[in-house]
């Protein structure tokens, strides 16, 4: 089954009002970024001693790196269990993990304290196996140059160069192995990070052990549905061509992995006698309630023979997926998260405009991409 | 070996990774012991009167700044640790707030600053070895010159210790290093920490953290009422001792053993919840974290394993799928287009 040329540029005009929109929240962000660099991170942000950790990394890396798990899931079933079926969509999520995984690490730096020496994190004299944050950086990093090679073939085609990348793409299947491997490592250890907060980090979301568990099993949901998602969003904002039954079967993993997941997530809760939580008249108790309708309505959609085969019911469960897998992250690192009597947190204006003009290069650069280089599919000429 | 065999290997080793570290745990470190010579600081809120000497030679040893609050530009008026703080005095109040060391209508002193963990969160997390535990004295402390700033040890410490310079463009880690840190070192010469020299009270006083212990348990056992002479400064050499009739002590040890026990102790009339200490059992979560980072990576043999397997089984399906790279790459067309032009 050859799919060669079966992929083009959408070919459409790059600078339509929407994308001027994007531009002009991508500049007040890069404004703010300035200033961050210029006056410290204080005068952009809210941090403070008790909340380290804001929007920066738990939106732009922990979350922004789930939603990015598309690649990943797709690389799974492709070249693991084989489906070759899928292979249409493996460009558009590659694409989407690349620009996800590069603006997440990118988010990193400037939510470094001290960016001007990062380097020290790649010297291996430096490195301290036993902590958490190193595998993360690290995995993190050379995930992003996997990416990078991955999708390298796609601008040397545009190029008509592609025979040019001869020697790459008897290799290229050790790269796309590493593509399952690094995901699988720094996205359950983006959950083993709560493990050393302790105390801080609220009893519903503190499942020590399991932690990593939980946090692969809602990057695999979250990757398999970012998929259903840009799909559905492209079939409706590109014309692409509806790939609506291709789709109803991944959700069948995801039915599976939210299985699994509810099963350990509400095991855990019952064994460490924790469930009295979830009726306590407080914030927490209402966000775990809120996230776990969120994880169980798309249960119950994707359950459904007749439903899954809907575009419209698709979209919703995937949608629906996307935030249940943010708020569980953002629940577990920043809601849920008291470091005791006389902190308070809440992001500033400038430090939520950052975050919203990575969000809107991120989706510039998909489209000016999409538009121009050959990584959508384009629907078979009967 | 069968394709089918390959990939539940692969699969199995991937899901490994994942898992090992729920069967990992059951591997988990203990707790770290103490340092053999660790030295520390014992500090009897019952004896503190609140007047911030400690507060003022940390910052001159330390060559930091006065926080100004409003106003009060004549006096230091930090009320917490930050960037410019190593070392505070915190009171805790209940109701009218007149009777030192009662809970009820009560006030009394606390002192906050690195507790210097005999297994410490912050050295645990660093992932560039910024934070280091001396082998013999068991000091924390902070070596800027490697730090990325990524403030995971602020994370990590139960007792918010760790601050970062949130106002500069270069800022860093600030946190108290028991006056050793290098340039200060008053341990290595054998010296005491800066806010036990100038306790007047001996509520803050310096020694080994096992003469500390002992000190302490001896002072729970006192009756109340009676005089007892409280040694100030060094433990191991005290200077003339303070006499005073004996508090009501909790009968508790901050330190001795939360989340694997502290160089600072402390000692106290008010239960320390309502002090400000956190909820902690005597177990580290560093040991819990590392069982688990280490039942997943240790020696990277299950990353191994798993990449082995997966890239036998990702080369099997790209060319059983007909497609060498598994991106799809388009040569022919290329090739072509060449061969026409």
């Amino acid at each position: 089954m050859s799919h060669y040329s079966s992929y083009q540029a959408v070919g459409t005009k790059v600078l339509t009002k929407s994308f001027i929109f994007l531009g002009v929240i991508a500049a007040i962000g890069i404004y703010f970024m300035i200033d961050r660099f210029v006056n410290g991170m204080g005068a952009v942000s809210n941090l403070n001693g008790g909340y380290p950790w804001g929007i920066w990394v738990v939106y732009d890396v922990v979350v922004g790196t789930a939603l990015a798990c598309g690649g990943y899931a797709l690389a799974i079933t492709i070249y693991v269990f084989n489906k070759g079926q899928y292979h249409p969509l493996i460009r558009p999520a590659i694409l989407a993990s690349l620009l996800g995984y590069a603006l997440g690490g990118f988010g990193a730096l400037f939510d470094m304290g001290r960016w001007w020496q990062f380097y020290n994190i790649l010297l291996p004299g430096n490195w301290n196996f036993n902590a958490v944050m190193l595998e993360v950086g690290l995995c993190v990093f050379t995930y992003i140059i996997v990416l990078i090679i991955e999708f390298a073939p796609v601008p040397f085609e545009k190029a008509g160069k592609a025979h040019k990348l001869k020697a790459l793409n008897k290799v290229l299947f050790f790269f796309l192995a590493l593509g399952v491997l690094l995901p699988t490592m720094h996205q359950s250890s983006l959950g083993s990070m709560l493990i050393v907060m302790g105390y801080k980090v609220t009893p519903l979301w503190q499942s020590l052990h399991l932690q990593p568990l939980f946090a692969i099993l809602t990057a695999l949901i979250m990757g398999f549905s970012v998929v259903i998602f840009e799909v559905s969003m492209g079939t409706a904002a590109l014309g692409q061509p509806s790939e609506a039954p291709l789709l109803s079967k991944l959700t069948k993993a995801i039915v599976w992995l939210l299985s699994i997941y509810l099963l350990f997530r509400f095991g855990e809760l019952a064994v460490r006698g924790k469930l009295g939580f979830i009726l306590d008249a407080n914030l927490n108790a209402f966000m775990f309630i809120l996230e776990t309708s969120l994880f169980v309505i798309p249960l119950m959609i994707l359950r459904d023979e007749e439903k899954r085969k809907k575009g419209k019911q698709l979209l919703i469960a995937g949608t629906c997926l996307l935030l249940a897998g943010s708020l569980y992250r953002f629940n577990a690192f920043l809601i849920g998260y008291d470091p005791g009597p006389g902190f308070s947190y809440f992001p500033s204006a400038p430090e939520i405009m950052v975050t919203l003009g990575i969000i809107a290069i991120e989706i510039m650069a998909y489209l000016f991409i999409v538009k121009i280089f050959p990584v959508l599919h384009r629907a078979e000429q009967a | 070996m069968k394709r089918r065999e390959f990939l539940k290997a692969a699969v199995g080793s991937a899901a490994a990774v994942t898992c090992g570290g729920v069967a990992g745990s059951a591997e988990a470190r203990e707790n770290l012991k103490p340092a053999p010579e660790a030295v520390g600081m014992l500090y009897d809120s019952t004896l503190c009167v609140g007047c911030k000497a400690c507060v003022t030679k940390c910052k001159e040893v330390n060559g930091m700044p006065p926080e100004i609050d409003g106003e009060h530009k004549a006096w230091d008026s930090a009320r917490d640790l930050s960037g410019k703080t190593h070392n505070v005095i915190k009171v805790f109040r209940s109701g009218s707030g007149q009777n030192k060391d009662q809970m009820k209508d009560g006030y009394a002193f606390e002192k906050r600053s690195c507790m210097h963990c005999v297994d410490p969160g912050c050295v645990s997390a660093c992932p560039v070895t910024a934070m280091r535990r001396h082998d013999l004295t068991g000091i924390i402390t902070h070596h800027a010159d490697v730090c990325i700033g990524c403030r995971t040890c602020m994370t990590g410490c139960p007792y918010n210790v760790p601050q970062f310079e949130y106002d500069k463009p270069f800022g860093q880690i600030q946190k108290c290093q028991m006056c050793n840190q290098a340039g200060v070192e008053r341990i290595d010469q054998g010296q005491m920490t800066g806010c036990a020299e100038v306790c007047p009270t001996g509520a803050t006083l310096f020694g080994k953290r096992s003469d500390l212990l002992a000190e302490a348990k001896r002072r729970l056992t006192l009756k109340e009422g009676e005089h007892y002479l409280y040694p100030r400064g060094d433990l191991a050499n005290p200077s003339k001792p303070h006499e005073k009739a004996v508090p009501d002590y909790q009968q508790h040890v901050w330190g001795e053993k939360e989340a694997g026990g502290t160089n600072v102790m402390h000692i106290s009339s008010i239960p320390f919840d309502k002090l400000g200490m956190p909820p902690l059992d005597e177990r580290s979560y560093a040991s819990i974290s590392e069982g688990v980072q280490h039942g997943l990576y240790s020696y990277m043999a299950l990353p191994a394993v798993a990449l082995a397997g997966l890239t036998a089984i990702v080369r099997r399906n790209t060319v059983a799928q007909g497609d060498e790279s598994g991106m799809d790459t388009d040569f022919e067309h290329d090739e072509k287009e060449e061969g026409q032009s």
